[in-house]
């Protein structure tokens, strides 16, 4: 999995600079926010099916290698056949082996994180086969050499514009309208032929059921379902955590998932699929069972919440500081408020050390979070791993004596006067100045409270 | 740093008939530390602030992001337990919820823009509590600001660590604020105000920043 090529800060500076994304941005997730406000608050039982939501993700997790190894019995059973990746080579191995079997040369894939997590695209290429991204959005990104930004609405980044011309350089030369119809159509011709004549398709998976190993798959477009039936095999990769226990499980989830991602009551398509079925579907069906950093994070007792994870993009539309970043800040392909948990738990803190400083603790991502992942309380817990790591010397120092100063009245109150000389100050020396870049400090009290008193 | 909202919350607490008492030996509640990824640093100053106020009927703080911290994080991300935890409140959370009282007697006639900050809103819960005692004060104007409930970008160390975006929230914050004509803006929590008011200031904006305690205090 990529690692962030540098700092948030460092990344976040570039993206604010564009005033065109930030239009952009705030215009779709604001839609967004207020189509998911709507949905929900229609729905008297939401808080009882967030809880119900939490506490099957929490079974799964407390069960996991259980529940593995029924939904792996129940493939195999249907006439699946079930491949365990301990790592992205892995698991792209598995692909490209099942494609070069077929002797296909491309491949049709329907949006999955999951396969941009582990690059599946480029281990493809290497392999001389060329995989063809089949989702409105995904489609656009790959035809530019760009990548997503956001969970659901990968070119949240692009407006119609850019795509209009985008296309006339590469599948409908000649366009002229950005409508989106019209965009929509030339997208739809291209593709089509390439649905007809793929030998192999690629999914990911919103959800695994390890009762009956049935693999559901919600969508917008019907290219998903496209790439599940059409072609005579098929691949599906999933992370061990998307499992559910049973069946039933998804009348919550499929209630939860489509409100909070897309503020729909439903999803357009949703696919359910239990091995194969002669005559109807694939003809072979490989399920490919990703671990990835997943056992690692489920490790650490307080960060495996970010396992309940089904991928919604809530906390995105809601996030002031995705709001004004954008995905690409977080140089990861899990972007947001959920990225900036789960990423550094995935790849190793070190690696990403700081994504957990990308917040300021607002706490609205909880608040709409459909499984109810406590986001702010994860990202204190990664702040302390990450200082362990990578926090400079000085930084160190800085907090070591203001808790000393904190701990005895008489020091604290001399601090508190040393306080009040610098906000006289119209800059702050060292790394306080990074305040007085955007905003005056207000002068100071003749008298602190505590003199007040005293 | 902020004496005018300790001293208002005294001011309107004794004007309801109580006593306050202020344990000198109080310091810092430790959410510095805990919010910037030194929990240890933060645990010796809980156990320091059990130590101080463990024997109160009611410890009252004029700001939410404290009281959180205290009430919610300790036990949350400390792991602490007491029993002084639960008695901890936000001071118009302590009016209206505790004392049932929901008009103080103020006058302060101004229009005044209400911030609900993060905290006050999503961890400590105040709820209408602030509002519904704004609304009682004689004279005064309240005015709606667009998209109230966003952070203004403050967030603690955030505010330094990752200087650009606070100030890119910050902005759309002054620039909402601005936008009602407000002569005050005011707010639960000293922090958020000390950024929004640094923010005003700069952008040469007639509204300033003034604590709740304060508006109670007016009379």
């Amino acid at each position: 999995m990529r690692s962030p090529a540098e700092s948030f800060p460092a990344a976040a500076r570039r993206e604010l600079a564009d005033v065109q994304l930030r239009t952009n941005l705030r215009r779709a997730t604001d839609t967004i926010r207020d189509k998911r406000e709507r949905v929900v608050s229609e729905l008297d039982d939401w808080q009882a099916l967030r809880d119900a939501g939490s506490a099957a993700k929490v079974d799964v997790l407390a069960n996991l290698e259980e529940y593995l190894l029924q939904f792996e019995a129940a493939v195999t059973a249907s006439g699946g056949h079930v491949h365990w990746a301990r790592d992205a080579a892995e698991a792209c191995a598995v692909v490209a082996e099942v494609a070069q079997r077929h002797g296909a040369d491309s491949v049709v894939k329907m949006k999955s994180l999951t396969t941009d997590e582990i690059e599946l695209n480029d281990a493809l290429a290497r392999e001389g086969i060329d995989a063809l991204e089949t989702d409105f959005a995904e489609l656009i990104l790959q035809l530019d050499g760009d990548w997503p930004s956001h969970i659901l609405v990968p070119a949240i980044h692009r407006n119609r514009t850019e795509i209009r011309d985008l296309f006339a350089r590469t599948i409908a030369p000649g366009i002229v309208s950005d409508e989106p119809r019209d965009l929509a159509e030339a997208a739809r011709r291209y593709l089509r032929e390439r649905f007809l004549s793929a030998q192999v398709g690629v999914s990911g998976a919103n959800f695994g059921v390890a009762e009956t190993g049935t693999i559901c798959i919600v969508e917008s477009e019907g290219n998903g379902r496209m790439c599940t039936t059409l072609p005579p095999v098929l691949v599906t990769i999933l992370g061990i955590e998307k499992l559910l226990p049973t069946f039933a499980d998804l009348e919550v989830f499929l209630q939860l998932l489509p409100r909070s991602s897309t503020g729909e009551r439903m999803n357009p398509y949703t696919s359910l699929w239990t091995g194969v079925t002669p005559g109807d579907g694939p003809e072979e069906l490989h399920v490919v069972l990703l671990d990835n950093g997943r056992t690692r994070v489920l490790a650490d007792e307080v960060g495996r919440q970010a396992l309940h994870c089904i991928r919604c993009s809530a906390c995105l539309n809601v996030c002031p500081v995705y709001s004004r970043t954008g995905g690409h800040a977080y140089g990861s392909v899990y972007p947001g408020p959920i990225g900036a948990i789960l990423t550094p738990q995935l790849i190793g803190i070190e690696k990403a050390p700081t994504l957990p400083f990308a917040s300021s603790l607002c706490g609205a991502c909880y608040e709409v979070c459909p499984v109810k992942i406590d986001i702010p309380t994860v990202l204190l817990h990664l702040r302390a791993r990450a200082n362990e790591v990578k926090a400079g010397r000085l930084e160190q120092l800085a907090f070591r004596g203001a808790g000393w100063f904190m701990r005895g009245r008489r020091r604290f109150a001399a601090a508190e006067r040393l306080a009040r000389i610098g906000l006289r100050l119209r800059r702050l020396p060292g790394p306080l100045a990074a305040w007085t870049s955007s905003r005056d400090l207000p002068g100071a009290p003749e008298k602190s409270f505590r003199e007040t008193v005293e | 740093m902020f004496p005018a909202a300790g001293k208002a919350t005294v001011t309107v607490l004794e004007r309801l008939g109580h006593g306050v008492d202020f344990p000198k030996e109080q310091t810092c509640c430790g959410q510095m530390h805990l919010n910037s990824g030194y929990p240890d640093d933060a645990r010796r100053l809980a156990e320091r602030f059990v130590d101080v106020f463990g024997e109160y009927d009611a410890v009252v703080s004029p700001s939410s992001s404290c009281v959180g911290t205290v009430r919610e994080l300790y036990r949350g991300a400390l792991g602490l337990e007491h029993p002084v935890l639960g008695k901890v409140f936000e001071l118009s959370q302590f009016l209206v919820d505790e004392l049932g009282v929901d008009d103080v007697g103020a006058a302060f006639p101004h229009r005044v823009a209400y911030h609900p900050t993060c905290h006050s809103l999503r961890l400590t819960r105040v709820g209408e509590a602030p509002l519904r005692l704004l609304r009682n004060v004689e004279g005064l104007e309240l005015v709606d600001v667009p998209r109230a409930e966003e952070c203004c970008g403050f967030g603690g160390t955030f505010s330094s660590k990752n200087a650009d975006v606070s100030s890119a929230m910050l902005a759309d914050k002054c620039a909402a604020i601005e936008e009602t004509g407000a002569d005050y803006c005011t707010a639960l929590d000293g922090s958020c105000l000390l950024h929004i008011g640094g923010g005003l200031s700069r952008r040469g904006a007639s509204a300033r920043p003034i604590h709740l305690a304060e508006i109670l205090a007016s009379r």
